[in-house]
């Protein structure tokens, strides 16, 4: 047990330490601009990033981020359930749906700039409205597709209204839902970072690129670092939230799997 | 688990689609026009098509048009060969999957826009700058799916291709690459979007000549309808990657199990 534990973090560990390694080997001495030693990158990481920044940057950030994905996973799944369980109403707006997902999310920004000004609204609005289509369509699918012995079952037992969405729809969809959820938190990233680089006074993606503009190179590197940082923390929390909720889904198909 | 081979759901019938696509165009004449949004911001479909017209007539909207599209593919090239040829030679070994597993998971999420100032500051807007934004994202699609598609291959084929063996060119040839096929087209499908995203992106933001500077550019001059009518533009770009990725996919899985039930 304790063994197959070491194993398994020593193969976890191996790489990136060598990686690291290498990074720090090779740019010890480095006289380039571009590239600077990673102890200086590190040491603005500490400075700049763990102090002051934390609070100015890194929480508006992410407070948008959160605010954002919040408002549209509750409009995407409500709209996504609708969707999927009416027909006809599928059959009318699949098209306009399937635009509007097409529509790369950044191309709004300007746009959404034009319409909400530049604080805080505008940019909980473009990632709401940018990470909402993967959601949507991903729920839609998920509630067409719920297994129909299951939904004649509920009707027989005159299961309806909500507490069929509640025991029925919404727990046969959510493995959709989170795909789509997924997807739809690493637009919402890239949104966050898009609408501060456009028009913020605050914010990872602002610092970043004044970071950038006024040739604080080392610093430039340190946010893109804790930018990256945020994204793994942000991916794994959701999978552990995913882990969780759908503990049962993935049960099942092991389950269905193992011969 | 993460994704399973796709399969398309039955298209709806079309008239009723069409109708809801010029419902959207009427609302977007009728709402700016009884004043429920600001018309300064947001302009009638009728003054949208005018101005779309207008920019398909000038040859730099086309020469954009083909800077994005060059971008596009040549950055999805790289990317699906690099993630093709790394993600069977990590998933055909035990020993290589479980030493990279933890830096894939690690450089995965990494948000593709955070390299944008690097990319600004060592390759200015050439398309050096772009490739680097479009590969970076669209390698991670392709990559994971590879390398789940590898470690689906039926244990008897392998064995059994093994006891008449096969050398390793022909296992990956004749048992690998077709196991993993469905998958390697849902990594081409879902990196296909991605690049098309950071493309634009990178020409929103780093200003590399495309559709995406050409948008800024309106913006900026407060050219609102040819604002919107590129949005529109870039919009239907998406669509047509999402057909024909799913056309590729279609013409390529013919064979497969999954794509028989189609359009019951």
């Amino acid at each position: 047990m304790t063994v197959a534990f070491a194993r398994r973090l020593g193969f976890a560990l191996a790489l990136p330490a060598v990686l690291l390694g290498l990074w720090w080997w090779f740019s010890a001495d480095s006289e380039s601009f571009y590239f600077p030693p990673l102890s200086e990158i590190l040491q603005a990481l500490v400075d700049e990033w763990l102090g002051p920044r934390r609070l100015d940057d890194v929480v508006p950030s992410l407070v948008r981020l959160l605010t954002g994905f919040a408002l549209a996973a509750v409009v995407a799944i409500a709209l996504g359930v609708l969707i999927g369980t009416y027909r006809r109403v599928r059959d009318v707006l699949e098209p306009v749906l399937e635009f509007f997902r097409a529509i790369p999310p950044p191309v709004l920004v300007p746009i959404f700039l034009l319409v909400f000004g530049i604080d805080d609204t505008f940019k909980i609005v473009v990632i709401a409205f940018g990470c909402m289509w993967p959601i949507l369509l991903n729920t839609a699918e998920g509630v067409r597709a719920v297994d129909e012995v299951l939904s004649d079952t509920a009707r027989t037992y005159r299961v309806s209204g909500a507490a069929r969405l509640r025991h029925l729809v919404l727990p046969a969809a959510s493995p959709q839902i989170f795909a789509g959820l997924r997807q739809g938190l690493s637009v919402a990233i890239i949104l966050m970072v898009i609408s501060e680089l456009f028009a913020a006074s605050n914010g990872l993606g602002f610092a970043i690129v004044q970071s950038q503009r006024s040739f604080a190179i080392p610093e430039m590197w340190a946010g893109m670092l804790v930018l990256g940082l945020l994204g793994v923390l942000l991916a794994l929390l959701f999978r552990l939230v995913e882990r969780r909720r759908l503990a049962w889904y993935h049960g099942l198909r092991r389950a269905q799997r193992a011969p | 688990m993460q994704c399973p081979p796709h399969r398309d759901a039955a298209g709806p019938p079309a008239p009723l689609g069409t109708l809801g696509l010029l419902a959207l165009v009427a609302l977007g004449e009728i709402v700016p026009r009884l004043g429920l949004v600001p018309r300064r911001f947001v302009p009638t479909s009728g003054e949208i098509a005018v101005a779309l017209v207008d920019e398909l007539g000038q040859a730099a909207f086309w020469q954009a048009l083909l800077d994005t599209v060059q971008g596009w593919a040549l950055g999805l090239l790289i990317a699906s060969v690099a993630g093709v040829v790394l993600g069977i030679v990590i998933g055909s070994s035990a020993f290589l999957r479980e030493l990279t597993a933890s830096t894939i998971e690690f450089l995965r999420p990494i948000p593709s826009v955070a390299l944008i100032p690097l990319a600004v500051l060592v390759f200015g807007t050439d398309i050096e700058s772009k490739l680097l934004l479009v590969v970076y994202a669209a390698f991670w699609q392709m990559l994971v799916q590879v390398l789940y598609g590898v470690q689906d291959v039926d244990p008897v084929a392998a064995e059994t291709a093994r006891s008449y063996r096969f050398g390793r060119w022909a296992r990956i040839r004749y048992v690998v690459w077709p196991t993993a096929l469905p998958y390697v087209m849902t990594g081409l499908r879902l990196a296909a979007a991605v690049a098309l995203i950071l493309a634009v992106t990178s020409e929103l933001i780093i200003g590399n000549p495309g559709i995406g500077n050409r948008l800024a550019v309106a913006q900026n001059s407060g050219a609102v309808d040819t604002t919107y009518a590129l949005v529109v533009v870039a919009g239907l770009l998406g669509v047509l990657v999402n057909l024909v990725a799913r056309w590729i996919e279609r013409r390529v899985l013919a064979w497969h199990p999954s794509q028989r039930s189609e359009g019951v």
